[in-house]
């Protein structure tokens, strides 16, 4: 097989993913997307595989069936509300695989550079393939061969964007799952020099750079690993567990990236073009992300909220508890009633107790809806993933700006371990951290009701006057717990 | 202390300001309780259920008084029952100092105290003292209840065999207790309810209640009815004007119009004129629940019920509470009473009046030989201050032109701008970078590109099957090891066939992960 080949079937696999993602536009089209994008993976693999410079395929398939085997395995076991931490461990594994790649590439370029640099310069292009064939050089190595000294030059930039990216990837994504599976502290924590750190480890990635562009030795490229390892651990514990739905879409993007550098290095097409999707789709999510919670890329990437320009609005009035008789009755004579699941809903594993009371609650002729704030939960449309699996229909499930100016015409609105995405300080207090992020306006209703497990404040620490307003009621315990207690009561 | 509760003189009147419930609650605080035989007849209480009560029931008027040290009653005394107040007496009733001030005159030189129910300031606290609130309360209840009674038809639309019946429209002026107990009731009775009030902050209100607030176009700054202790102020000769206007549109439509419009120490406003009761529809009515202070509609005769030419239907009663007696007591009565363990802070039996207290400062009148009428401002204000809002500034046809104009632009240049800089850029790189570079390059910006533009179009709801699928599609890194792993040494050989080992991990499992999620996803 030739060149020609795997050409083709790259660009058939290049507009399958574009397709895979496109399709993510609607749920029904999503479903076909997804095999859009499995036959477009096969099809790189497979051309791969046959394709020039590789070989050793025996081994290849046999360790892909292996890793297909584990990846299989974990994402039938994983619990549907694990799936930001499985995502963020899956993109340590990219990130790794870069900084493999990216090494294999240097080791590679080495011996080729030797072994050039021995025959000298006197042989014809021809002479010296065919001196190298016999050497024992072939598949990825005689692909460098081919290049010339500036190619080789640019190729080491890539290489060392890729490794650093990669390394960045890698430890920022072990940082994220840690955080999100409660192994790590999810609290902000910088070691001390803060930002300062980081950036004398960006300065010694650049220096490193340049040594390397120059030499092309082992040892920058190594320095400059472990310099970016520590980038990614220490930007990521710096970032607080509130802001995990942009970190989360921010190493994505990364991996992205990442992948798009080590095409550049291998002169590989459909490498560069995933990559670039993938890095650009990671990139607007990011951005989404940033904006739901009208804050700047910086300023979560610097970690931790601002510093608060004045004292926060005093809040007046007592938070008054209810028990589940109350809700249940309030429930029984509403018409209309918004849900409002937070990261607690997640937490307590509530989603089938919540799905149920919705099938209760619509059995009874009420209207129910589901509002989602973008934020809401640890993943960009973490929400969704869990009502969808809770079974609860998606079109009754709605985002921020279908439902806020509908509160005023509801009874009743039920928030399920949301905190900060309906605080109503964001609108009213200018001194407040989270000053000018759009909030979903519950407080409109008739009558809110908190589900929360105690009187303590969200992820960002701040008081919210929702919890304290004259027609809140605080249920508290446990999401689940208390779910499983209404439910019975509600006819 | 011992408290007597007289028979009310007022012809008409059936309330009382005792009640055998509330005179329990007294008798616990450690008072005793006096009663005139008879004073509670007309509400439903005999004498024999105030004896059984505990109530020492006394033949007259004269002797009550004279027994009492605190006197409980529902109007205003007459100068027969002020001339029998004494010394050291406290008098507990409605007065209306402002309209009375003779007779708080003679009050304060028969050496009596006055608390008058009307003064209980409007605050958070002193709720449950709020008399006036109890009984438009029950008047705007009546005000529906009388407007049914001589209303020809439902209130509520029906579709009978018998034909069709179309609801009622209700006007409800004035969104007062009264004019919200009204819209309760007109609503739940099942008329179409359309409510009005000078004060735009209780628009709220009145929607809650299930009526139609009716808006008027009126641009001036809105008075806030915070500033006056929730009460309504007198309005602007224009905002009057568009206020009339607005109810002759509303009036041949309307077939019930209760108007309870009050301005503290005013007369009643008019606001109902007598050329909209002649567009009224016959059969319409009209409940002048603010009759007694000269009504809001022009033709209203207090305490009585008229028909105009035009066969409208004006109630001009001035007694709705009395109409319904037996709640009326009760609701006062209860009032009264805790008023009483007010002022008998140690539950004693003996009357403290302290005037330090925001509450029985405001409700006294007349204290220790003095005339304590009009009280200063209490000291806590009754409803936090509406924060001025800035209303959103109504763009005109020409500057919304010039707005999108001006942000297209800022668009174009924003876009020309980047664009140029890109291309600049990009030509930079080419002068250095050798082709092969700069034909992955294109491919790569592209890519970006398409990027970009496919992602915007992404459901919010699928943002975590994105992260999943693009997380899968990521390892197409493998590619990159899949060229490697065949060349060269051992190291090389491990280090990618881990890479391959760990992209295939990610293939697999991140595919799967979507569409196991993207399998729960159902429509209802």
């Amino acid at each position: 097989m030739d060149f020609g080949f795997t050409t083709a079937a790259y660009v058939v696999a290049a507009v399958l993913f574009i397709l895979a993602l496109g399709g993510l536009s609607g749920q029904e089209s999503a479903k076909r997307a997804v095999w859009y994008g499995i036959v477009g993976m096969a099809l790189a693999v497979a051309a791969t595989l046959v394709g020039p410079g590789s070989g050793l395929w025996l081994a290849s398939i046999i360790l892909i069936a292996l890793g297909g085997a584990i990846g299989y395995q974990l994402a039938t076991k994983v619990q549907m509300t694990q799936m930001p931490e499985l995502v963020a461990a899956m993109h340590s594994l990219v990130g790794l695989a870069a900084v493999f790649v990216g090494y294999v590439a240097h080791i590679e370029l080495g011996r080729v550079m030797h072994m050039m640099a021995a025959m000298g310069p006197s042989l014809t292009e021809a002479g010296r393939m065919a001196m190298m064939e016999q050497q024992g050089v072939h598949g990825f190595a005689a692909l460098l061969a081919h290049k010339s000294p500036i190619e080789q030059s640019i190729l080491r930039v890539e290489l060392f964007l890729g490794v650093f990216i990669g390394a960045v990837t890698f430890t920022g994504s072990v940082i994220a799952y840690g955080k999100l599976a409660g192994k790590v502290t999810s609290t902000a924590t910088k070691l001390p020099g803060g930002h300062l750190l980081n950036a004398s480890a960006a300065a010694l990635s650049v220096i490193c750079l340049i040594w390397y562009f120059n030499t092309g030795g082992l040892l920058p490229l190594f320095l400059m690993t472990l310099a970016a390892l520590f980038i990614g651990y220490h930007l990521i514990m710096g970032i607080g567990g509130a802001d995990m739905p942009v970190v989360v879409s921010m190493l994505n993007s990364y991996s992205g990236w990442a992948a798009a550098a080590i095409g550049f290095s291998l002169g590989n097409d459909l490498l560069i073009v995933v990559g670039a999707l993938v890095g650009s789709s990671g990139a607007i999510l990011s951005y989404i992300m940033c904006k739901a919670m009208n804050r700047s890329f910086v300023s979560v990437i610097l970690g931790g909220f601002g510093a608060t320009t004045g004292p926060a609005m005093a809040i007046e009035g007592e938070q008054i508890a209810i028990d589940s008789d109350g809700v249940a009755a309030a429930l029984n004579e509403a018409d209309s009633i918004i849900i409002i699941p937070g990261y607690g809903m997640a937490v307590a594993q509530a989603q089938t107790a919540v799905a149920e009371l919705t099938r209760k609650l619509r059995a009874a002729g009420k209207t129910v809806r589901f509002a989602i704030h973008p934020v809401a939960g640890r993943l960009p449309g973490h929400m969704n993933v869990l009502l969808a699996e809770a079974k609860v229909p998606y079109d009754i499930v709605m985002e921020m700006d279908e439902i806020n100016e509908d509160f005023p015409k509801t009874d009743v609105a039920i928030v399920i371990g949301s905190n900060d995405i309906v605080n109503p300080a964001a609108q009213d207090d200018p001194n407040s951290p989270i000053a000018g992020m759009p909030v979903l306006e519950c407080w409109k209703a008739k009558q809110v009701f908190v589900s929360k497990r105690g009187q303590g404040t969200g992820y960002s620490g701040i008081e919210n006057p929702l919890f304290f307003k004259e027609n809140t009621r605080m249920f508290y315990g446990d999401a689940k717990k208390s779910l499983d207690e209404l439910l019975p009561k509600i006819n | 202390m011992k408290i007597g509760a007289p028979k009310e003189i007022f012809d008409g009147e059936a309330r009382v300001a005792m009640t055998p419930a509330s005179a329990v609650e007294l008798l616990k605080l450690g008072h005793e309780c006096l009663i005139e035989s008879g004073a509670g007849a007309l509400a439903g209480f005999s004498d024999r259920m105030y004896q059984d009560a505990g109530v020492d029931v006394v033949k007259t008027a004269a002797a009550l008084f004279k027994a009492a040290d605190v006197v409980v009653k529902v109007r205003p005394p007459t100068d027969t029952e002020a001339k029998r107040l004494r010394e050291g007496q406290l008098l507990i009733s409605f007065f209306y100092p402002a309209q009375n001030k003779d007779l708080m005159e003679l009050a304060n030189k028969q050496g009596a105290s006055v608390i008058a129910m009307d003064m209980v300031p409007r605050i958070s606290r002193a709720q449950k003292m709020d008399a006036l609130s109890s009984m438009a309360n029950i008047a705007g209840y009546r005000a529906v209840i009388e407007a049914g009674s001589n209303f020809g038809r439902f209130f509520t639309g029906q579709v009978t065999a018998a034909g069709k019946v179309p609801p009622a429209k209700v006007l409800v002026v004035g969104a007062g207790v009264a004019g919200l107990a009204a819209i309760g009731t007109a609503t739940s009775l099942g008329a179409i309810t359309l409510a009005f009030d000078v004060r735009p902050e209780v628009a709220e209100q009145i929607e809650s209640m299930g009526a139609e607030f009716v808006y008027l176009d009126f641009k001036d700054s809105v008075q806030d009815g915070a500033a006056t202790g929730g009460y309504a102020a007198p309005s602007s000769p224009e905002f009057r004007e568009a206020q009339l206007k607005k109810f002759r549109e509303l009036a041949p439509d309307i077939d019930i119009v209760i108007t309870t419009a009050l301005i503290p120490g005013r007369d009643a406003p008019k606001l109902w004129t007598k050329d909209m009761v002649e567009m009224m529809k016959p059969g319409s009515v009209i409940v002048d629940l603010a009759a007694e202070r000269g009504g809001n509609c022009d033709l209203t005769v207090p305490d009585q019920k008229i028909v105009t030419d035009n066969g409208v239907t004006i109630v001009g009663y001035t007694d709705f509470p009395s109409r319904m007696a037996a709640q009326s007591s009760t609701l006062y009565s209860t009032n009264i009473r805790h008023m009483l363990s007010d002022l008998t802070p140690k539950k004693d039996g003996v009357v403290v009046q302290n005037m330090e207290d925001d509450v029985i400062r405001g409700a006294t009148i007349t204290h220790a030989g003095a005339v304590t009428f009009p009280p200063p401002p209490p000291k806590i204000k009754a409803i936090a201050a509406q924060p001025k809002k800035e209303a959103p500034k109504e763009l005109t046809v020409a500057e919304k032109r010039a707005n999108e104009i001006a942000a297209f632009k800022a668009q174009t240049r924003n876009q020309v701008t980047l664009l140029a800089v890109g291309g600049g850029l990009l030509l930079l790189v080419g002068l250095v970078a050798p082709s092969s570079f700069m034909q992955h390059f294109i491919v790569f910006a592209l890519s970006v590109f398409v990027g970009f533009q496919v992602i915007w179009g992404v459901a919010h709801s699928l943002h975590t099957p994105l992260m999943a699928v693009t997380n899968a599609i990521s390892s197409i890194i493998i590619l990159g090891a899949l060229m490697q792993i065949g060349s060269g040494s051992f190291l090389v050989i491990l280090l990618a066939g881990l890479s391959v080992f760990m992209a295939g991990i990610n293939i697999f499992g991140g595919f799967l992960v979507t569409r196991r999620m993207l399998a729960m996803f159902q429509k209802s």
